[in-house]
């Protein structure tokens, strides 16, 4: 697939499978390539290897908890261009100025909207 | 029988016999208190002593005053009866004062209260002196008269006697004079108590009593035939059926209230009285028995006092002088030997009343005069080489004792014959009624001065000399008369019987009314408008105050310093060197320490050596002498209020403070930790609503990402993939009911953890019937679930039930939760689960067993946390919504159990829940 090469990637990283799978089925009809980790550690691991331009990060997971992966990956300059999705349950004000904080570029709460997602992936590629 | 009279050296032998009983009374008495036996821990002997009050004018001027003023005379008793009640309060408190400071008569108290005053000291003195002689010469008059009456009854009038030598009134002073000095000044003793003295009045008030009940009875019994028979028969004549009203014996309401209430101040104030109530106390706590023993004489010496009046009235028809009644009663009947009962009795109360008086008088009047006079011109103490201090104030004393008695017996010699006996008595209680405002403001109202009690004492004194002994002196003839009739400088305004305008009034009343307003008016008036002197303050502070002192440090706050040697060296003057030494033996032991290689005596030893001194001469005299040898640091009155409010009352409040500080210490802390539990809680609170959230996102979160996928995509998705969807959809609202329900399950534990449905339950039923419930469940996927070794045989025989006490409902929730976890988590292709039931001891034991992938130590408390679930990297999440253990670990430990769970990584886990039997 020439899409391996030109298509955009995407890192989905929630400890929910089925959150996953829906994000995945969104982007991918969208054409981005897509890789998927079900906790914190296993998204570091990937993010090295992959070196996604997206990373859609779920805060409350076990283990590594969202925003410390953001921490973790923002030090990497190999991952200086990735942008970060915060996709989380958690809404309040003050998770979302720490989400910022972190390095996010934006900060999406759950439950989300299908489309309203997606557009801000696709902005994010297109302008960023 | 001689029916005109008895011999008189019969009547003055029997009299000096009875004054020899009286004497081995007191000896014996004494005698027995050197060695730690005396009659001081007995309450009835402080209350008959009481009796002191009633002296020779009650048992013969009584009736006389009966006979004219009918029932009026009552108003001296019921006085006296008002107050008794008063006395726990009054009394006691005088008492407590008294003994804290060692005051030794009322002069002593009054200067003692306003600052050590030797001034007030002297005006007391004299107010008393003056006001008290009169009254103990009525007392001589009384006993010459009751002599005359027994030896010349037959003339019916007593002739005056022709010479000092057949005056049977001048050897009566003299025998009393030598009992008093005996008795009165056995000792110095710093107390001032003489329990033989005592011992011997009280002796006399029972002897008095008896008399006096005895003609009684011999009158209403023996002449009448009781009550009844001399009432009627009074009340048949007009002249003595008046006295049954008040306004027919001329006696109106105002002066019979006057009475009472002079005489019920007479009862704290006289100085035998105060000697007897106060100064030869042993202690506070005979008070209240006091308080009833002594309305009760009252009431029985009072009994026949008016029986008497109206026979005698009705008998002798004016022929007889009224005070003598109560013998020429029993001798007009030829009963001489009752009359010369009732003598004794009389001669009893006379007696009782001079020696106390005397002692009371003469210890004011070498106190506060003599000493004083001596310690200024530099007698005394001076000339120490030639006699002891003490035997020298001893002296002193028996002068004085001497010098009053004869004061006495000369007034009634001069002015006595004019006037009744109750009339004389009645001018004494007014002059002594003047110590009033002084005494008794002085206990209550701490701002009161020295200058404002002067004031108040010398204007009351002042009227009642101008009303009363005047007058009379002018009748007696030894001054002009001349002011009686038209006033002062013959100005009608100060007449003395009708002062600024005031007429109809008795004597008394008119002079007892002007003269206490103008005292307690002056003494108010002045005293607020003076500043009071230092030691003037801290003693108010301690008179009105002094419960707070009782048992606590000295009362002197003044700093004070003196040289041992002088302070030695000022007591042997006064006390004599044996006392000396056992008072400075007294304050080492007491105060645990030595004073041997001391020089320099502090406050405390200088305040200590000034009470006794002030128990040997009053205090405002040791005041004096102290000062002699003393250095004061002078400090301002603003430094002594500031002490004052700082010490003395702090000590009240600190004591409060502690306990409440205490108080609020326990509720700081316990404001703290309550605190800390809502913050706790509050956290908690915060982190369960944040997690349910979080927990009810997440699922909502992919029905409602799925379920629009599924109706925007539908013709892109195959149908296996809508399935799985679909199957997703139904999966994550499972989740989200089970979620809300089983919030639902804690929010009904944790609010109503009390209120769990007990019964009996046998176990090994209920786990058969959660095995049943499950069994559908486990065969779906699959995994053997089957008994331990132990339930088998439990259910092979149903008659061994284990049985607690559960909630039925509950209980199956803790085992369907263990069922559905091991189901779970056990192995996911071979799978299996054991059950099973034992009994240890006080507990049932249950245990559910999975062959699972068993879980990591570090993780084996936290699943019995909140949310807390155990994720498969691989698989992630099983189905669950993390509130499953909590909820059963909740329900377990309500019924006072505890659960645990054991496991090794990779072989499963086992679930114990122990439930106590």
């Amino acid at each position: 697939m020439n899409l391996s090469t030109t298509a955009a990637k995407v890192l989905i990283v929630d400890d929910e499978p089925n959150i996953v799978m829906a994000v995945e089925f969104l982007l991918q009809r969208e054409g981005y390539a897509i890789e998927k980790a079900y906790n914190g550690q296993q998204a570091m691991e990937l993010a090295i290897q992959f070196l996604p331009d997206i990373i859609i990060l779920d805060v409350m997971m076990p283990g590594l908890n969202g925003f410390e992966v953001a921490q973790h990956l923002r030090q990497n300059p190999q991952l200086e261009y990735t942008k970060i999705i915060f996709l989380t349950a958690r809404g309040a004000e003050q998770d979302r100025e720490t989400g910022y904080a972190k390095g996010a570029e934006a900060y999406v709460v759950k439950p989300f909207d299908n489309d309203a997602l997606v557009m801000v992936v696709n902005e994010m590629l297109a302008f960023g | 029988m001689n029916p005109s009279g008895l011999s008189l050296s019969l009547v003055i032998g029997c009299s000096l016999g009875y004054i020899s009983l009286l004497f081995l009374i007191a000896w014996w008495i004494d005698r027995r208190a050197d060695r730690g036996l005396g009659l001081g821990a007995n309450p009835y002997v402080y209350a008959l002593s009481l009796a002191v009050y009633c002296t020779a004018w009650t048992f013969f001027g009584s009736v006389g005053r009966a006979t004219t003023g009918g029932l009026s005379f009552l108003g001296v008793y019921l006085g006296p009866t008002l107050m008794a009640p008063l006395w726990y309060m009054l009394l006691r408190k005088m008492v407590l004062i008294s003994k804290n400071q060692r005051i030794t008569s009322i002069a002593d108290f009054i200067s003692a209260r306003y600052g050590k005053s030797p001034t007030l000291a002297v005006l007391v003195t004299v107010i008393v002196v003056l006001g008290i002689v009169p009254y103990i010469s009525i007392q001589l008059k009384a006993v010459a008269f009751g002599i005359n009456t027994l030896t010349h009854f037959a003339e019916r009038s007593p002739l005056p006697p022709s010479s000092i030598f057949v005056d049977a009134g001048f050897w009566v002073t003299v025998a009393m004079a030598v009992f008093t000095v005996i008795f009165g000044t056995r000792k110095l003793d710093p107390n001032e108590r003489h329990e033989g003295l005592v011992a011997a009045v009280a002796f006399e008030s029972i002897v008095k009593l008896l008399a006096f009940l005895a003609v009684g009875i011999f009158v209403t019994f023996g002449i009448y035939e009781g009550f009844n028979d001399l009432f009627s028969q009074a009340l048949a004549r007009p002249d003595t059926a008046a006295l049954f009203t008040f306004e027919a014996a001329g006696v109106t309401p105002l002066a019979w209230n006057m009475l009472g209430f002079l005489s019920l101040l007479a009862i704290i104030l006289l100085p035998r009285q105060f000697h007897i109530s106060v100064v030869e106390n042993t202690t506070p706590r005979h008070i209240p028995k006091a308080m009833w023993v002594f309305p009760l004489y009252l009431l029985l010496i009072n009994i026949f006092v008016f029986p008497l009046a109206l026979a005698g009235k009705m008998m002798f028809d004016g022929s007889v002088n009224p005070d003598t009644y109560v013998l020429s009663l029993p001798l007009s009947q030829g009963a001489t030997w009752l009359a010369l009962v009732a003598f004794i009795g009389g001669f009893s109360a006379a007696t009782s009343m001079v020696v106390v008086e005397a002692t009371a008088l003469s210890i004011m009047f070498s106190n506060h005069i003599i000493v004083p006079m001596l310690i200024k011109t530099r007698r005394f103490g001076a000339d120490k080489q030639l006699v002891d201090g003490a035997t020298r104030l001893l002296d002193i004393r028996r002068i004085s004792i001497l010098f009053m008695l004869f004061l006495a017996y000369w007034y009634q010699k001069l002015v006595g014959s004019t006037y009744d006996l109750v009339s004389v008595g009645l001018i004494s209680f007014t002059a002594v009624a003047q110590l009033a405002p002084s005494v008794i403001g002085g206990m209550y109202w701490k701002r009161a001065t020295e200058q404002g009690a002067l004031a108040g004492l010398i204007i009351g004194f002042a009227i009642w000399a101008y009303c009363l002994p005047l007058p009379s002196m002018a009748k007696a003839g030894l001054i002009p008369g001349d002011f009686v009739e038209n006033g002062l400088f013959g100005i009608a305004f100060f007449k003395p019987y009708a002062l600024f305008g005031l007429n109809g009034l008795d004597p008394i009343t008119h002079a007892a009314f002007w003269s206490l307003l103008w005292n307690a008016w002056l003494y108010a008036i002045v005293s607020i408008n003076t500043q009071p002197s230092t030691l003037n303050l801290t003693q108010a502070d301690l008179f009105v105050n002094i419960h707070k002192y009782i048992g606590g440090q000295d009362s002197d706050i003044l700093k004070r310093e003196a040289k041992i040697i002088d302070l030695r060296a000022l007591l042997n003057r006064f006390l004599g060197e044996s006392r000396t030494i056992n008072i400075f033996r007294e304050y080492e032991t007491g105060n645990n320490t030595s004073l041997e290689n001391q020089k320099i005596a502090h406050a405390d030893l200088v305040n200590f050596t000034e009470t006794h001194l002030a128990g040997a001469i009053g205090a405002a005299s040791a005041r004096l002498v102290m000062d002699s040898v003393v250095k004061e640091e002078v400090i301002t009155l603003e430094e002594v209020m500031r002490i004052l409010e700082q010490t003395k009352e702090a000590v009240e409040h600190s004591r409060m403070m502690e306990s409440k500080n205490a108080e609020l210490k326990m509720l700081t802390l316990q404001l703290t930790s309550a605190n800390e539990k809502l913050k706790t809680l509050d956290r908690l609170k915060a982190d369960f609503i944040s997690t349910i959230t979080h927990e009810l996102r997440t699922p909502v979160t992919s029905i409602k990402s799925l379920s629009k996928i599924i109706l925007d995509f539908s013709n892109e998705l195959n149908e296996e993939r809508k399935q799985s969807y679909l199957k997703i959809l139904v999966a994550e609202s499972e989740r989200i009911s089970r979620l809300v329900n089983q919030v639902l399950d804690i929010e009904k534990i944790q609010s109503d953890s009390s209120q769990l449905r007990l019964e009996q339950v046998d176990l090994v039923a209920l786990l058969e019937a959660s095995v049943a419930g499950m069994s559908q469940l486990f065969a779906e996927r699959e995994i053997t679930l089957q008994y331990g070794e132990n339930l088998k045989s439990l259910l092979n025989h149903p008659n061994s039930p284990i049985a607690i006490q559960a909630d039925r409902d509950r209980l199956t929730q803790v085992l369907i939760n263990l069922l559905s976890n091991a189901l779970k988590f056990c192995d996911p292709t071979h799978g299996e689960v054991e059950i099973n039931l034992e009994q240890q001891g006080r507990w049932a034991v249950i245990s559910v067993r999975d062959n699972g992938a068993g879980i990591p130590a570090a993780s084996q408390q936290l699943i019995f946390e909140k949310f807390t679930q155990l994720h498969s990297h691989e698989l992630g999440k099983p189905q669950g919504t993390g509130l499953g253990l909590f909820i059963t670990k909740s329900i377990v430990e309500q019924h006072g159990g505890l659960i645990q769970v054991s496991s090794e990584q990779g072989r499963g886990a086992v679930f114990t829940v122990k439930l106590p039997i």
